[in-house]
């Protein structure tokens, strides 16, 4: 028997993610509904879903290896949503932290046990700079985070691409990205130590890592003083300043930290899959990331599931593309769609709650 | 030099002197626009389609302008209708318009271009050049000299201004983003007209900067355009460059200048009160 207690806590997780259940399935009769008007079966779209994502460990591989740099910057967007503050700008904190990584990765020769935690630092103290600028520019001039994270994405993007094409071209080349990084700088794969896994599969230690900083972030919410005060900035900024709490400097350091996880997401790319700045690498990791927060209601536990739906949705579009001939953009599509749907959805419900 | 400096200028500030009177109606009416990119971006794709569907580049011109309005509407039943929150509202359907762009119908054909008007010593432009500073001087005039504008801009600095005059907010708010979502648009008509294909990415950003443009031009139609034309400038310094500059650099004037402005470092930009505000 369950007791009363149990109940509640399960009818409170319903409603919490009953809009992201909602969302999906929404999605997917989307999905066929377009393929019907485009004159194509949706029967066999279905069956290539199921058999795109489940069918082998490889599969299973490919959708944790996709869903790494989405939880990165999930938890990014999640970490400021909480706090009431909008990171947009994951996008620009990703590059500027990878080309940390990739700097420290070409010019310093270490063992693995120091390089590559030197990398995760200066990567994640780059990410955190360029989170804080927007803070310091809302604590101090009451300047929006959103528009500044969006400026703050293209300077960081025309710096890169200066960067990649002049400076640090890797010679000879005419690709813009920079050299290889030290083997002693990359991370491992999982290959070896899953069984059943190919070492073709791309999964790498990185994973791993996302893996440690959810169980972190949801410690740092629930149990610590730190994430008290957060949650009451997200809140109210007047009753926390009520309370003797200075938003200021809650919103200085959370977006800090929230530049810091989603730079992250770059590191996870150069030190485990590319080794090496590849110019534009990212997909729009930082943008997916809003949706991944919403999906997973700003929950670091639900931000890893979101994000391991969406780097299974990333595979299936691949998948799709290749075998039935659909365009890519359909998914595109549908998780702006998606985003609409779970964005209204809370809306309403907030309003019907007042 | 200047001269030749003149007409590249004017064509990098069109486009964007749309969009930013476009999401300077939206923004002075509550409602944060940064879905002007999408719109732009839908209104490039549907010129192209319209015009390839039937040959001609005004039937182009009304399928931009349409599918310019639609995505409009989705963003304001969302955000006024369901109170979602403006800002993941304008994400989503950038997205959206990315997503459909690359999905909808193929586009192929080389389509004809918008009729062009050739100046004396300055070049040829196309006709939506010279409908920018028409269209900047009448929003001026409806916004500040009019009672309907004035309303409108009610609607922004507060939630309560028009409900005590028994008016609806709602209705100003659907209005001013329709409004926003036709000039958005045109504004990508215009890209997509100029070069008589649709490529993806060729807004480029350009939605954003108009973004940038109006939170320069303190959400004023006229400071608003003055504003493009400083970044439309700084971009065709980026594409003329001959003085070694990186042009990466001069690209992102805009945004670095728009920083500076926003933190009140350098002169004042105050939004409307009520902007994004959702609570009824």
């Amino acid at each position: 028997m369950m007791s009363k207690n149990h109940l509640i806590q399960l009818r409170h997780f319903l409603d919490t993610f009953l809009p992201s259940l909602i969302a999906i399935i929404g999605f997917f009769v989307l999905c066929g509904v377009t393929l019907i008007i485009r004159g194509q079966s949706p029967w066999e779209f279905y069956q290539l879903i199921l058999i795109s994502g489940f069918s082998s460990i490889d599969d299973i591989g490919s959708i944790l290896f996709n869903s790494t740099p989405l939880i990165f910057t999930g938890l990014a967007v999640a970490i400021g949503y909480k706090a009431g503050l909008f990171n947009i700008g994951c996008e620009g904190q990703l590059y500027v932290a990878g080309f940390a990584a990739t700097w420290i990765g070409i010019h310093f020769d270490l063992p693995p046990f120091i390089l590559i935690p030197f990398c995760l630092v200066a990567a994640m103290f780059f990410g955190g700079i360029w989170g804080a600028i927007p803070g310091i520019l809302k604590a101090r001039y009451g300047a929006h985070e959103v528009i500044n994270t969006i400026m703050m994405n293209f300077i960081a993007f025309a710096i890169m691409s200066y960067l990649v094409t002049s400076v640090f071209q890797e010679p000879g080349q005419m690709e813009p990205q920079t050299a290889e990084i030290h083997n002693s700088a990359k991370l491992p794969k999982l290959a070896g130590l899953i069984p059943l896994l190919p070492q073709s599969n791309s999964l790498n230690a990185s994973f791993l890592i996302s893996g440690v900083v959810v169980l972190l972030l949801y410690i740092l919410l629930k149990y610590t003083r730190w994430g008290y005060e957060l949650r009451l900035v997200g809140n109210s900024r007047e009753v926390a300043a009520y309370g003797g709490i200075n938003p200021g400097r809650v919103t200085i350091w959370v977006m800090t930290l929230s530049g810091a996880i989603a730079g992250m997401a770059g590191v996870a790319d150069v030190l485990g899959y590319h080794y090496r700045f590849v110019h534009s690498f990212s997909p729009g990791w930082g943008f997916t990331g809003i949706a991944v927060a919403l999906m997973g209601r700003n929950h670091p536990f639900g931000v890893l599931a979101a994000a391991i739906l969406f780097g299974f949705l990333s595979k299936v579009a691949l998948d799709v593309e290749l075998l039935l001939d659909i365009p890519h953009g359909l998914f595109i599509a549908g998780q702006g769609l998606l985003i609409l749907g779970l964005v209204c959805m809370e809306g309403y419900t907030k309003i019907k709650n007042q | 030099m200047i001269f030749q400096l003149i007409p590249s200028t004017l064509r990098m500030t069109t486009p964007l002197g749309y969009a930013a009177l476009g999401g300077i109606y939206s923004e002075r009416s509550g409602i944060i626009n940064i879905a002007l990119e999408g719109m732009m971006l839908i209104g490039a794709y549907g010129y192209v389609i319209g015009a390839q569907i039937s040959g001609s580049e005004w039937i182009g011109l009304l399928f931009g302008v349409c599918f310019g309005i639609i995505l409009a509407l989705i963003h304001a039943v969302a955000t006024i209708t369901f109170h979602a929150e403006h800002i993941v509202t304008g994400l989503a359907i950038n997205i959206f318009a990315i997503g459909v762009t690359e999905y909808l119908i193929p586009t192929s054909d080389r389509v004809p271009g918008l009729p062009e008007v050739k100046l004396p010593f300055i070049g040829v432009y196309s006709i939506l050049v010279f409908i920018v500073p028409i269209i900047m001087i009448l929003s001026h005039l409806f916004l500040y000299k009019t009672p309907w504008g004035l309303r409108l801009r009610a609607a922004g600095e507060s939630t309560e201004a028009l409900k005590t005059l028994s008016l609806s907010r709602a209705r100003w708010q659907y209005f001013a983003v329709i409004v926003s979502g036709v000039l958005a648009s045109l504004g990508g008509c215009f890209l997509s007209s100029n070069v008589h294909v649709f490529t993806k990415g060729i807004t480029a950003g350009r939605g954003y900067v108009a973004l940038a443009a109006v939170i320069f031009g303190n959400w004023r139609p006229l400071n608003g355009v003055a504003a493009c034309l400083l970044f439309g400038f700084a971009a065709t310094l980026g594409l003329e460059n001959r003085w070694g500059i990186p042009d990466q650099l001069l690209k992102s004037i805009p945004h670095i200048l728009t920083m500076v402005v926003l933190a009140g470092l350098v002169g004042t930009s105050k939004p409307p009160k009520a902007l994004g505000r959702i609570i009824t």
